[in-house]
């Protein structure tokens, strides 16, 4: 009975152990990969500006995530906008305020949904790919091959691309916004049967540019991130074509929590410093 | 050998990924001869191609020193290795051609980079004549390298290589993974190539014994890290050590 309650209070030890061991792993891994991506951002940030100048790969970049990315932006936006609006127009409905849906849908839009809702689908679509293109050649020897060239293969495949997705990103988002606008439009005006003047004069009240600009704001530095983890992930594969496929899935998921969780702290951080700039 | 007869010499290197529990190099001590084709043997896991990086400055030794050309890697910073690096030509084991260029642009790309004063005209001349002392059709150069043979990747990863006319060339298991009849075309390749480029250093790194001794001028073998024997082939065949006994009495065949 003793020996029996001996040997179940061991192995009850050493399955705590384990777990403590493996949450202990985690965290020091999660600290570790953070700590090794904010190098590799700075120190690809600092080749941006190295010669030779890569702006032929910066705006092809820049069309396979911009031009590429437009339709799919442009079709969530449009029915991000109609279900805003129509999920909006139902909850006001019941207090009669159904002349703020337009303004309340430009400001959810503006600041929130259009920057998050760019960033993630940007991340899944380009930033998977990322992470795959640059995790194949890494695998395949491509990049010890520009290497061995002369040449700086961080400079080469990463700095164009975080350039790429900080300037494309914010126009993608404007797309988005727009999209949204316009979907909120049909479906309040044409559907809802709102007023068309009131819609828009609510709006005009409303809105400021610089609800706007917090939305491109956030989107640049969403893509930033986006692209900074993707671009680690790929050039720090190892392990084959498994390999790679688990640096494009942890790519496109670390962006994506990432991109949440900096979104809620970049609201409150332009939050207070507009209550500190306006007093 | 004078400093001068020496193109590649590493001093005690030792390499750990582990942080020291486990050496990949351990202690390797190295005289590459200038103007000569060396050949690198060993069976697999012996530390070759980990040795390979280091001549190449893309693995730093845990200890010790490399010397490529008369200069000392570690010393360099990161720009000084990447201008230093153009001085070497590498074909890769499966040749690392970029699989979004065509045949002709994976060659010009070296010149694009590093021949900016050139014309596009000139590049394409260059990369064209390269190609052709490959020995590659030139149907095939506006093709992708995935439309290639594992034959022609070799002869483009090569053209490139040596676009910048390179003063070492390193072949990583240039016949791995080929049937034995593109084997020997590989081998006829390197051959032709070192008696083509007077002066140049050829390093072959491979556990093909057959090629090893058709090809080497000097031979190089590695065992658990460290170097079990470096001479002549005369002194390989006449080495009373086991393992090199062995090794000679069971590579001699091209399966």
């Amino acid at each position: 009975m003793l020996s029996a309650w001996l040997n179940y209070r061991t192995k009850l030890n050493q399955a705590i152990d384990d777990l403590a061991w493996s949450i202990f792993q985690r965290i020091y891994q999660f600290f570790f990969d953070s700590g090794r991506s904010l190098l590799f951002f700075i120190e690809s940030v600092k080749l941006i500006f190295a010669k030779p100048s890569r702006i032929e790969e910066i705006v092809k970049h820049m069309e396979f995530i911009g031009n590429k990315s437009i339709l799919i932006i442009s079709l969530t936006g449009a029915f991000t906008g109609m279900a805003l609006s129509f999920q909006i127009y139902l909850g006001f409905n019941l207090v009669n305020a159904t002349n703020l849906v337009g303004p309340t849908v430009a400001l959810g839009i503006s600041r929130e949904l259009g920057p998050v809702l760019t960033g993630l689908i940007v991340a899944a679509r380009a930033g998977g790919a990322m992470a795959a293109r640059i995790g194949t050649m890494r695998v395949s020897e491509q990049i010890d091959a520009l290497e061995v060239m002369g040449i700086n293969a961080k400079q080469f495949l990463v700095s164009p691309r975080i350039v790429a997705a900080f300037i494309t990103l914010p126009l993608l988002c404007g797309v988005f916004d727009f999209v949204a606008m316009v979907g909120a439009h049909i479906l309040g005006i044409y559907v809802l049967g709102l007023d068309e003047a009131i819609f828009w004069d609510k709006i005009l009240l409303w809105i400021k540019p610089s609800d706007v600009f917090e939305g491109l704001i956030k989107a640049a530095v969403f893509g930033v991130t986006f692209a900074t983890i993707c671009t680690f992930k790929g050039y720090t594969t190892t392990g084959g074509a498994k390999g790679v496929g688990e640096a494009t899935n942890q790519g496109v998921v670390h962006s994506m929590v990432m991109i949440i969780i900096l979104n809620f702290f970049m609201t409150n951080f332009i939050r207070f410093y507009l209550d500190l700039v306006n007093g | 050998m004078s400093a001068q007869e020496i193109a590649i010499e590493m001093q005690n290197v030792k390499k750990s990924f582990d942080g020291g529990h486990e050496y990949v190099l351990n202690g390797i001590n190295l005289s590459i001869p200038h103007g000569q084709l060396t050949v690198i043997i060993g069976y697999s896991g012996t530390g070759k191609s980990v040795l390979l990086k280091h001549m190449l400055g893309l693995l730093q030794p845990t200890s010790g020193r490399v010397r490529v050309l008369g200069q000392d890697l570690a010393s360099m910073s990161e720009l000084e290795l990447g201008r230093f690096r153009r001085r070497l030509g590498v074909l890769f084991q499966h040749a690392a051609l970029f699989d979004d260029m065509t045949v002709l642009e994976n060659v010009c790309f070296p010149l694009r980079e590093h021949r900016r004063h050139w014309t596009a005209n000139q590049i394409i001349e260059v990369a064209e004549a390269k190609l052709n002392a490959s020995g590659l059709d030139p149907k095939h150069y506006g093709k992708l390298p995935g439309e290639l043979s594992g034959g022609m990747k070799k002869r483009v990863g090569l053209a490139r290589a040596l676009a910048l006319d390179p003063e070492v060339i390193l072949y990583d298991e240039p016949t791995t993974g080929l049937d034995p009849i593109l084997s020997e075309m590989v081998d006829d390749l390197i051959l032709e190539t070192h008696e083509r480029i007077s002066g140049a250093t050829s390093v072959v790194v491979s556990h093909d014994l057959f090629a090893a001794f058709r090809l080497a001028d000097h031979m190089v073998m590695l065992d658990k890290g460290t170097v079990l024997l470096a001479g002549t082939q005369e002194d390989f065949y006449n080495s009373k050590i086991e393992l090199i006994q062995r090794f000679l009495a069971k590579g001699f065949k091209r399966e």
